[in-house]
Order: C-alpha cells, then sequence, then structure tokens
C-alpha cells in the first residue's frame, strides 16, 4: 500500500529536530527509511509528523578516536561498509554490514537507523551488544550516553526516550590478533536471518583466547549476548564445547519459519561456525 | 497533509513540483514525470522492481519519499541510454533471452549498471550474489546471469 498522510520537516540542526520532535506527542524520526517506510506502507505505524535528519549537520561522520570508533548515526550503511578507517578499526562491523539486506537497502539505510530500530534479527544492533559499545542520544533534557546492554528492551524497543534522538554510535576499536566472523542461517541471501552469530576474538602471543565476544541474532525479542559460550572460551573450550552452551537461556518462539527447537540448534550451530572462524582468522 | 517544493535532475532534467510528504519518488517519477519504466510491486522493499539510482547509486524508488530526494538527481531506465538505441545490457538481455513477461527487467538493468560500474568482470558468484535484491517470478535467473556475462563482454570487459 501507499504510506497515509502525515507531514514533513527536514530541519539542519539537532536543535531544531528536538524542537520539531517536541511540537507533536505523533512525531516520528525518519532516518534512512528502509524500516520505516515498509510500516508506513504496511500501516503499522501512523505517525502526524515525520522529522527527516538527513540534512542535520553534523550526524554523518566516522571518526577514528584511537581505542574507540564513532559513527554519526545518519552515516549510511554502504559508506560505512566501504571505509578504509572502519575496516582496520572494526572489521567485525563491515563483514556484518554485508549482511544488512541489500546494496539497494545499504545506500539509503543508515547505521543509527539500524540500530535505533532494534530488529532482533538485525546485525548492527548485536555488533553494538557483543562489543560492548554504546551509543549517544539527545533530547529536551541534553545529552546522555547509554550502553549498549541498557539500550534493548525488548522487540523493536531501545530505552530511547520519545523526543530523543540517537546522534552516534560508538564501539571499542579492535586490537592486534583479533579475529571475526558472521554466520547466518537465512532463507535467501540478504533476508533477515533466522538465526545468526556475531563473534570477535582476540589472541595473545602465546595463541590463547584474551577476549570474547559473542551475539546472537533471531533467538529472542532482542539480540543475546552469549555470555556463557564467551566464559567458556576465555576459560580455554574448544568451539565445538563452548558452542553447546549458546542455547542457555534462551527461549526463541516459533513462527511460519522456524520452531523453536530449531532456533536453538541454530544457535548452537552458527555458535560452533562463527567461533571457529574466528579463531582461524586471528591466528 | 503539506504540500512541497521540491527540485531534482531526473534523467539528467531539472523537474520542479510541488508534492504531499506521503508520496513516493517511484510514484512521483510514474504518476507525475510519466516515466514509466519503473514499477511497482510490493511496494515495501523486497521485490526491487522500483530500483533506480539516486545520486548514482541503486535505491529503492518505493522505500524514499519524493520530498528526501530533493535536491537530488535520480537516473530511471528511460535515462540509462539516448534516444531508441539499446545499451549493453539491455542489448544483453535480448540477447540471452534474459526476461519473460519483462515486469522485473527495469530494476535488473539498473541493478546491474551499478554492480558492472563497480566490478566491470564479476566472477559467476559475484553475479549471482549482486543480483540477490531483485526477484523475479518468470526467468529462474539463469538466463538474467548470462545477460551479464553477456553485458560484460559487449561492454569490453571479460576475457
Ligand atoms: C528488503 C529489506 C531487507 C532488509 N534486510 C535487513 C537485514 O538483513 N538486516 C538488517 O539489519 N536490516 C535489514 N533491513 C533494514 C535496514 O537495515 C534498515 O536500513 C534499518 O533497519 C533502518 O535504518 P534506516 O536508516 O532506514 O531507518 P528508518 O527506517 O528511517 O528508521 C527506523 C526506526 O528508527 C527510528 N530512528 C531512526 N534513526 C533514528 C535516530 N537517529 N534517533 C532516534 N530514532 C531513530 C525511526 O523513527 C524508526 O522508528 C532490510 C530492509 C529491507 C527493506
Ligand atoms: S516495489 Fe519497490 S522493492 Fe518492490
Ligand atoms: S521476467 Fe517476469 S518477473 Fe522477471
Amino acid at each position: 500500500m501507499k504510506p497515509p498522510d502525515f507531514d514533513y520537516v527536514a530541519p539542519t540542526s539537532v536543535d531544531d529536530a528536538i524542537k520539531a520532535l517536541g511540537s507533536d506527542a505523533e512525531a516520528k524520526v525518519l532516518a534512512g527509511g528502509q524500516s520505516l517506510i515498509p510500516l508506513l506502507a504496511f500501516r503499522l505505524a501512523g505517525p502526524s509528523l515525520l522529522v527527516d535528519l538527513a540534512r542535520v549537520d553534523g550526524l554523518d561522520h566516522i571518526t577514528d578516536e584511537g581505542d574507540r570508533l564513532v559513527i554519526g548515526a545518519m552515516t549510511r550503511q554502504r559508506r560505512a561498509e566501504r571505509d578504509p578507517v572502519v575496516a582496520e578499526r572494526c572489521p567485525l562491523l563491515v563483514e556484518s554490514l554485508r549482511h544488512v539486506g541489500h546494496p539497494q537497502i545499504r545506500s539509503r539505510g543508515t547505521i543509527g537507523g539500524s540500530v535505533a530500530h532494534a530488529d532482533p534479527a538485525a546485525e548492527l544492533p548485536a555488533v553494538v551488544l557483543a562489543l560492548g559499545g554504546r551509543v549517544h542520544v539527545t533530547g529536551h533534557s541534553g545529552d546522555r550516553t547509554i550502553e549498549a546492554e541498557d539500550l534493548f528492551q525488548g522487540f523493536l524497543s531501545t530505552s530511547i526516550e520519545d523526543g530523543e534522538i540517537l546522534t552516534a554510535v560508538e564501539v571499542p576499536a579492535s586490537g592486534p590478533r583479533t579475529g571475526w566472523s558472521v554466520v547466518e542461517i537465512a532463507r535467501r541471501p540478504g533476508d533477515y536471518a533466522l538465526c545468526g552469530a556475531l563473534c570477535q576474538l582476540q589472541l595473545d602471543d602465546a595463541g590463547a583466547v584474551v577476549d570474547a565476544h559473542l551475539a546472537l541474532i533471531g533467538v529472542g525479542d532482542r539480540p543475546m549476548r552469549a555470555h556463557a559460550v564467551e566464559a567458556a572460551v576465555l576459560g580455554g573450550a574448544s568451539p565445538v564445547e563452548a558452542a553447546t552452551l549458546a542455547p542457555d537461556g534462551l527461549s526463541p518462539g516459533s513462527d511460519v519459519h522456524a520452531s523453536s527447537d530449531y532456533r536453538l540448534h541454530l544457535a548452537t550451530v552458527t555458535s560452533r561456525r562463527a567461533l571457529t572462524q574466528a579463531l582461524e582468522s586471528a591466528a | 497533509m503539506s504540500d512541497h517544493a521540491v527540485t531534482i535532475r531526473v534523467n539528467g532534467v531539472e523537474r520542479s513540483e510541488s508534492v504531499p510528504a506521503r508520496l513516493t519518488l517511484a510514484d512521483f517519477l510514474r504518476e507525475r514525470l510519466d516515466l514509466t519504466a519503473t514499477h511497482l510491486a510490493c511496494e515495501h522493499g523486497v521485490c526491487g522492481a522500483c530500483t533506480v539510482l539516486v545520486d548514482g547509486e541503486t535505491a529503492r524508488a518505493c522505500l524514499l519519499l519524493t520530498v528526501q530526494a530533493d535536491g537530488s538527481e535520480v537516473t530511471t531506465l528511460e535515462g540509462l541510454t539516448e534516444g531508441d538505441e539499446l545499451g549493453p545490457i539491455e542489448q544483453a538481455f535480448w540477447a540471452k533471452h534474459g526476461m519473460q513477461c519483462g515486469f522485473c527487467t527495469p530494476g535488473f538493468v539498473l541493478t546491474i549498471a551499478e554492480m558492472l560500474d563497480d566490478n566491470p568482470n564479476p566472477t559467476r558468484e559475484e553475479i549471482i550474489e549482486g543480483l540477490g535484491g531483485n526477484l523475479c517470478r518468470c526467468t529462474g535467473y539463469v538466463k538474467i546471469v548470462e545477460a551479464v556475462e553477456e553485458a560484460v563482454s559487449l561492454r569490453g570487459g571479460g576475457g
């Protein structure tokens, strides 16, 4: 269907954007529109005002801050995917971006839009969660930072308040001897995954794992960090042993695409493969 | 609700119009400018029939509001070649039977145009991966993949 009727503004500053959001209780932020416009077309959302952030100054940047990489919310996914700084500082993000829809979606979709949308099967929220990143938000009562573990609250739901804007996403930069992997099971390439595992491991000079990050997608109402698996890997467990812990604490729903049991099975399979590949690429 | 003045360069011609916020770029092209090569099927981003180039990059015209495209440069299938001459990709589709009903074809041609500009000599795997965002209900894709390979050689790549 066609989107319903609504009003539209394209402010050029963050302040004006926040004012516009505050002016209408039914206002919504528009970033790349690659999730929001389909929701409008399905009539699952009916905002009276869209506040387009595309012309706001200062939201489109990739900034190397040494131990951290900061990416402006309106940075397009395709730009980040091709950026040499992102490739060097956060290769897991580049690998993850390649799994986000198709090039035609990534040309418009933004980094901030994907994280704010918080789809439980989306890659970018899981990257931020896996790496222990955070987001910067701003609203009428000022700026704040939300740690990834506090950000995702449930299905398409975050702790970003109405009237607040996500301005930047921050992830720790990867160190030496780091390996990474994204493994997904999807019905077709480019589809949201039925289940996926995103992994980053770091080795010391002796080849022992000293840092382990693993997040799972498609197995709950939000991206899930696999703490038990991470702890096992840090304790010296092999990928095969550690991955058996992946279903711990998960209770995915069943739907037309996959049963709960099948998703739990895939959690083990994708974790095992992702851990194995990440170890190989770190070595 | 509100109308908005937009200026968009479409196939090299500047177009200034007043549009409602809800009007998608696809409907703007089809209904206002009568450029009907841009097809609409799913209208929610999954099929790729509405693919156009916005500032040189492929995008779904059904997932872009006309107001968002204000100030942009848009290329549709009509603007890919001059006059009635077939471009190399279209010629390859004709030579290799890359279409049956043809509904999906404009979207494929624009996707392929961008793909070959980025990578003039794709492998078969890269072609299949690159076509992943476009659906065809007729051909089974084999002939479309062959058309891309043909287009590569017509454009002077390959070998
Ligand atoms: C066919 C198709 C396939 C796709 N496949 C995948 C996939 O495999 N994996 C995947 O991860 N994604 C996929 N996507 C979604 C895509 O990644 C979207 O780009 C992304 O989810 C949303 O980003 P956006 O910039 O388009 O945001 P929008 O659609 O503009 O916004 C999404 C939501 O976030 C809010 N929002 C956006 N930006 C901000 C901000 N700065 N501050 C506060 N709120 C904000 C909006 O109000 C809205 O509610 C797919 C989309 C399509 C159409
Ligand atoms: S009509 Fe736009 S993707 Fe299907
Ligand atoms: S030729 Fe009919 S849909 Fe592709």
